[in-house]
């Protein structure tokens, strides 16, 4: 164990492997850890964020669900209604058309009543003239007794 | 069984032997007498560690340049593995980011290049010293002075090297994040405070700055020392295992026998040492962490 001149060369090339080291090796290498080690945060940070937007996104289909089937409900109800309404409608002109129809039939037949009775009554006056025509066997001048025949007629009616 | 070849080769004895790998190639041809000699390198520990550390950047760079953030390969994520225990440790013993982003490096380049340079006892012992010797006696050299060492932190200049890098980044660490200032106070007041009484102030200044110099040293050099320790324990004794099987002298029951221990003796220790390896690594690198986060904090 003897003290030489080694020594001064080793400690020049111990400093300058620890040059190199520090140089070289140490700070891509810790440079690749830390940028692995924020990508791993990252990506788990992400994933958490992730999982919060579908918890989200589950929460939005519920209410977009719960929603459309309000709507849906909505919309059958309105239908049902209108549909109530055009039934009601639609009753209340038929009955009004019935009503139309009656009255017009109920007119029909009163003026018809009356013609028949017009016309019965010419019949029983030109009956009453031949009668009387007959019982008085003699001839009867209709342009005489014209006036005679029409207040008979009023009296008739 | 390579030691038995070299002893057969060269007629060396068990001392001679391990004499032989305990030598390190300073150029001289020699063991280094003085205890300290400014004017000698040893070779092979340079050699290795400059290698050894080299590889390990290069490796790193590899992996580092293709860095994904995606889905990163086997070696990237194996590599990540070892910068995201260094970060941590960092993160908790420097408190300072800016101060972090050289010291984790730091440490990483500390553990990853200790951690190499003490697995080099795992190759067989005298694999690498064999083939030197080889190519040095191709040269036209003696074989007998093809020395080689092949662990880098069992030479106490490397380790005390390392270590006093350490004890640098500490010092500019103090100086930087107390201001000289503030750090000059501090070597005279800490750890045992100081007085309003100028004499007395004077005196717990001078015991303050001795303790100081004592915690500067004592860590450094024992920061140093532990790992050189440790792995040349760890080499020693592979080689007092090869010595077994360098015994070798033909089909006998002794020999046999030795062969077997040297097997067992050798399989046990390692599966040992790489605990040591990977430990001493380790603790040489949380040591680096702890002395500089030291610096980063008052007494």
């Amino acid at each position: 164990m003897n003290l030489n001149a080694t020594l001064i060369a080793q400690l020049v090339v111990f400093l300058v492997f620890v040059w190199f080291t520090m140089k070289f090796v140490w700070p891509p290498i810790t440079k690749a850890l830390d940028e692995r080690a924020k990508k791993i945060s990252d990506g788990l940070a992400a994933a958490d964020k992730a999982k919060t937007d579908l918890a989200l996104a589950e929460k939005k289909v519920v209410d977009e669900l719960r929603r459309a089937r309000e709507s849906a409900s909505d919309l059958r109800g309105g239908a049902e209604k209108q549909s109530a309404q055009i039934i009601d409608e639609a009753r209340a002109e038929a009955a009004r058309i019935v009503a139309a129809a009656r009255e017009a039939a109920e007119q029909e037949a009163g003026t018809a009543i009356q013609r028949a009775k017009e016309s019965l009554r010419d019949q029983v006056a030109q009956l009453a003239v031949a009668g009387a025509e007959q019982i008085l066997r003699r001839e009867i001048n209709a342009q005489v007794h014209a006036e005679l025949l029409s207040n008979l007629k009023q009296e008739l009616r | 069984m390579s030691a038995e070849n070299e002893t057969a080769q060269h007629g060396l004895s068990a001392g001679e032997y391990i004499a032989h790998h305990l030598t390190f190639f300073n150029g001289t041809g020699a063991k280094q007498q003085a205890l300290v000699d400014w004017s000698l390198i040893n070779y092979d520990t340079l050699f290795f560690s400059v290698a050894l550390g080299a590889l390990a950047c290069l490796a790193m760079w590899l992996i580092a340049r293709k860095a994904t953030t995606g889905v990163p390969g086997r070696a990237q994520a194996a590599f990540e593995l070892l910068v995201e225990m260094v970060a941590d440790q960092a993160k908790g013993l420097i408190h300072s980011a800016e101060s972090r982003k050289f010291v984790s490096p730091l440490a990483l380049t500390v553990f990853i290049w200790v951690f190499l340079m003490n697995a080099m006892d795992f190759l067989p012992l005298d694999v690498l010293p064999n083939i030197w010797a080889a190519i040095f006696t191709g040269m036209g050299h003696d074989a007998h002075h093809a020395y080689m060492r092949v662990v880098p932190t069992a030479d106490i200049n490397a380790t005390l090297g390392m270590s006093i890098t350490v004890l640098l980044i500490c010092l500019y660490y103090n100086v930087k994040i107390k201001g000289f200032g503030g750090w000059a106070h501090e070597l005279v007041s800490a750890p045992f405070g100081t007085s309003k009484n100028p004499v007395l102030a004077i005196v717990l200044g001078i015991v303050n700055f001795a303790m100081q110099l004592i915690e500067f040293g004592a860590k450094t050099i024992s920061h140093g020392m532990r790992l050189f320790g440790n792995m040349f324990a760890g080499e020693l004794i592979f080689m007092l295992i090869a010595l077994m099987g360098a015994a070798w002298t033909g089909f006998n029951a002794p020999s046999l026998l030795l062969f077997a221990g040297h097997f067992v003796a050798g399989f046990a220790w390692a599966l040992f040492h790489i605990l040591v390896v990977v430990l001493q690594a380790f603790i040489f690198m949380m040591l680096t962490l702890v002395y500089v986060g030291q610096a980063h904090e008052g007494h």
